[in-house]
């Protein structure tokens, strides 16, 4: 029986399992809270949105999207929760519509897991808001029933959880905005660490603190209220980046509070985790020079080991390189909009057609323009500088998961006992940041698939390449992500499975099957793919049966319980139907269990599914054999050249490194 | 210091001041009505426009928190108001040194997201702080002002090498920094 609800209008529910699907035409973010008996949110651990997706009973999906299948388990719920809120809300800053009374009104309905109906309700009526209640399953007597309520919020998510007495209704909403930006596909996730520590950008922390405000750094620390992190950075290179016009020193203007000089008794500790030992204070830069920037320091940054502070120290260096060529751009432009106009002007005005009166102006005009362009210039180069001397003490500093394949640090690779927080998948520029490259490192484990493009590049201005050695190039990079991964975790800690249906990436696969570190050889054929795939799927569903039912011991005996990661060469050579849903639906499901994507293939090869694997393309993580300009900061958008990190040519380091983590295999 | 009035950042020996920042303050709507939870709360909002040539080129405010090039930053959005003694409840700051150099501007701007006229929003103010040593630059009551619902507040604009400081107080209406566009260009 299908219930078509109203505003207002109440149903019983028979089952305790369901699902809730959404569709609204256009990308929603779908979120859910829990509240007690009086409707009471307990706290942001009682709130389901794309940042934090699980709650016991209850999981949303991490990205916006014109559809959602919300999986409920109303059994799963603790027993204080008598309400589940089904929210819908547009994602901010997309350009997408900024309201919902601009889309056809959204569509949600529950459903048993066998996908039939138990009720449904179309959200009618909304008009500014751009949040919206959409459904309420409640406990009453015992047993749950689902209200449609379609309350809008015109103020947006934020509105919303306030209303519903959330105290931190702002930071969840902001969250949420930060997840789902994060989901945009083409876009490097944002590191975490400053996400949920809130802004630690280096350039203002030094003078967010008004005296007036803390007293003392320790003060904003403490209370929590003013989200910068005083001190940290304090007396570091980045006083000489607050002040980069070198401008002598005034200790007032240059200096942060001196309470927080170097070698001062400061207190690391974050204020929301006040139980663990404080790390060892970060390496104290020397004495700047009078008058000089103080040299840079590798592991100058914010962190509770050595090689978080180097993570969190280049993403710094990542965000200042993008906001100091934005400011370059930006005045560029300006300088070429205003000389054009001045120019205009000239023209239209008849007395420039007089003796010299109008060549003058156009000089002037020219030269007011290329004024204000050396002046931004100069700006960027002295941030360029800075960032350049940084980059030489970081980059030799760099522990092997984030070095690059030419650092000595892998000629003394041991194989590690712990997973690295991170992985250097290649280097990252913009035209203007030539020869400065940032490291570009994603967080382990891998959150998203990889897809290494083997097509044409979009814009590629090289020498002309042949698809073949495209291919060629797309499988050696492959390899040495590969390899890096196989290298960074510890022994038996990470298993990988090669499918090479043609076995057209023989030549490059060898040196991992020569090694033997791969699980099994290369699988081939129709039916290596199907068997490869078949035993992944079936890892996937049992372990998120095991995950779902709380019952992680339950695992058969002598499961392996290592990542898992799939190599495919050459997609989608030997895939059939069902092989393609299986591989999309590893690549949905797999990340959060450990079973990992990686693609080796040119999208038109897949052209024949159409928009059927739109999805699987977006939701991977497209890196590219060569050069190519199609990766965004998550700051300002700057589209910036991804370079690979390959193997120096002739270096034996991926053998030996490889050698060894075949050894360290053997012996456990 | 009064309307209009413009006083230079340029310290007494000679450098400037590199950091500024505009705060805003106000107290939290009391809780009314028979229920507890329905609150009128009063969301006001900071903003800082930044201009080149009297064209708006960025626009710090809560939906953008910092401008592109990292120089202004909201340290975020207040939807209540705070307990009304003093502090600021939101925070814009300014690295003056990493100002783009083109950008000559910058204006802010104070608005009441939720409506109310600051006649009805108690102990809420405005005002300038130098960051560096905390000194309070401009300063305005906004509580009990007048019918309005947005305030333009003070610019900053390069003068030689250095910036000064003009104090605006310029009574408008509006609910977002946008509505303000019109009346901010006279004073540009």
């Amino acid at each position: 029986m299908v219930a078509e609800l109203v505003r207002g209008q109440n149903h019983p529910l028979s089952q305790v399992r369901l699902e809730i699907r959404v569709s609204a035409g256009r990308p929603v973010v779908a979120a859910a809270t829990l509240g007690d008996e009086s409707g009471r949110i307990h706290g942001v651990e009682w709130v389901a949105h794309p940042g934090a997706p699980t709650l016991p009973g209850l999981e949303v999906s991490r990205q916006a999207a014109a559809d959602h299948r919300l999986a409920v388990d109303l059994d799963a719920m603790p027993a204080a929760v008598h309400r589940v809120d089904v929210l819908l809300a547009l994602p901010p800053g997309t350009g997408g519509p900024v309201s919902f009374g601009s889309l056809s009104a959204p569509f949600v309905a529950v459903t048993g897991l066998d996908g039939s109906e138990v009720a449904s309700y179309t959200i009618t009526g909304l008009d500014a808001e751009s949040a919206v209640v959409a459904l309420e399953l409640y406990r009453r007597q015992g047993a749950w029933k689902v209200r449609a309520v379609g309350q809008g919020y015109a103020g947006g998510l934020a509105e919303l959880l306030t209303d519903q007495g959330l105290p931190q209704a702002h930071q969840v909403a902001a969250a949420v905005d930060e997840a789902v930006a994060h989901g945009v596909a083409r876009s490097v996730p944002a590191p975490p660490s400053r996400t949920a520590d809130g802004d630690r950008s280096r350039q203002a922390a030094a003078s967010a603190l008004g005296a007036d405000q803390s007293g003392s750094p320790y003060g904003a620390q403490q209370g929590g209220a003013q989200p910068h992190q005083g001190g940290h950075s304090a007396g570091g290179p980045y006083g000489a980046v607050q002040n980069p016009q070198g401008v002598p020193a005034d200790p007032d203007a240059t200096q942060p509070p001196p309470t927080a000089s170097p070698g001062g008794p400061i207190d690391y500790s974050h204020p929301r985790r006040r139980n663990g030992a404080p790390p060892p204070p970060p390496p104290a830069a020397p004495p700047a020079q009078p008058g000089r920037p103080a040299p840079p320091v590798a592991g100058d940054a914010t962190g509770w080991s050595m090689e978080e502070r180097l993570y969190n120290q280049v993403w710094g260096m990542f965000e200042d390189l993008a906001r100091t060529t934005a400011a370059y751009r930006s005045a560029v432009d300006f300088a070429d909009t205003r000389m054009e106009r001045e120019l205009d002007q000239v023209l239209s005005d008849p007395r420039s057609r007089i003796g010299g009166q109008g060549d003058a102006a156009r000089e002037a005009a020219q030269t007011r323009r290329v004024q204000l362009v050396d002046q931004a210039r100069e700006a960027l180069e002295r941030d360029l500088v800075q960032l350049g001397a940084e980059a030489d003490v970081v980059e030799p500093a760099l522990p092997v998961s984030f070095a690059r394949w030419d650092n000595p640090v892998w000629h003394a690779y041991r194989v590690p006992m712990e997973m690295p927080m991170a992985l250097r998948l290649g280097d990252l520029h913009l035209p203007e940041s030539d020869p400065l490259r940032i490291p570009m490192l994603v967080r382990l484990p891998l959150e998203r698939g990889l897809w290494i493009d083997s097509g044409r590049p979009g814009s590629f201005d090289g020498a002309f390449i042949d698809s073949h050695e495209l291919r060629r190039l797309a499988m050696e990079s492959a390899v040495a992500h590969v390899a890096r991964l196989l290298a960074v975790h510890p022994a038996d800690e990470f298993t990988v499975h090669v499918v090479d249906p043609a076995g057209s990436g023989a030549g490059e696969l060898a040196p991992l099957v020569q090694s033997g570190v791969l699980a099994a050889p290369p699988a081939q054929g129709a039916a290596g793919v199907a068997a490869v795939l078949g035993r992944l799927t079936e890892r996937v569903d049992l372990v998120q049966m095991a995950m779902r039912g709380g019952a992680a011991d339950s695992l058969p005996p002598g499961f392996d319980i290592s990542q898992q990661l799939l190599v495919v060469n050459d997609f989608p050579h030997g895939f059939d139907d069902r092989a393609v849903t299986q591989l999309r639906y590893l690549a949905d499901e797999g990340p959060a269990v450990g079973v990992h994507l990686m693609l080796v293939a040119d999208r038109e090869d897949a052209d024949g599914y159409g928009p059927l694997l739109d999805p699987l393309w977006r939701g991977l993580l497209r890196l590219t054999p060569v050069a190519e300009d199609h990766l965004a900061d998550p700051w300002v958008g700057h589209a910036w050249t991804y370079e690979p990190a390959l193997v120096p040519s002739g270096s034996q380091v991926l053998q030996q490194v490889l050698a060894q983590v075949a050894n360290a295999r053997t012996k456990y | 210091m009064t309307k209009g009035q413009a006083i230079s950042l340029q310290k007494n020996d000679g450098g400037s001041l590199t950091a500024v920042r505009m705060g805003l303050g106000w107290q939290a709507a009391p809780r009314r009505g028979l229920f507890g939870s329905r609150t009128r709360e009063i969301d006001l909002d900071a903003s800082a426009v930044l201009f080149a040539d009297k064209q708006p080129v960025d626009v710090v405010f809560f939906r953008h928190l910092v401008s592109d090039d990292g120089s202004v930053r909201h340290t975020g959005d207040n939807l209540v108001g705070g307990v009304g003694q003093g502090g600021d409840d939101e925070a814009i700051l300014v690295d003056l040194a990493r100002v783009p150099v083109h950008i000559d501007q910058i204006v802010f701007t104070v608005n009441s997201f939720t409506g109310q006229t600051f006649q009805e929003v108690q102990n809420a103010f405005c005002r300038l702080v130098d960051e560096t040593n905390g000194q309070e630059l401009a300063r305005y009551t906004l509580a009990g002002g007048g019918a309005y619902t947005a305030q333009i507040m003070a610019k900053v604009h390069r003068v030689g090498g250095g910036w000064n400081m003009t104090a605006l107080g310029t009574p408008a209406n509006g609910r977002t920094f946008q509505d303000l566009m019109p009346a901010i260009v006279p004073a540009l």
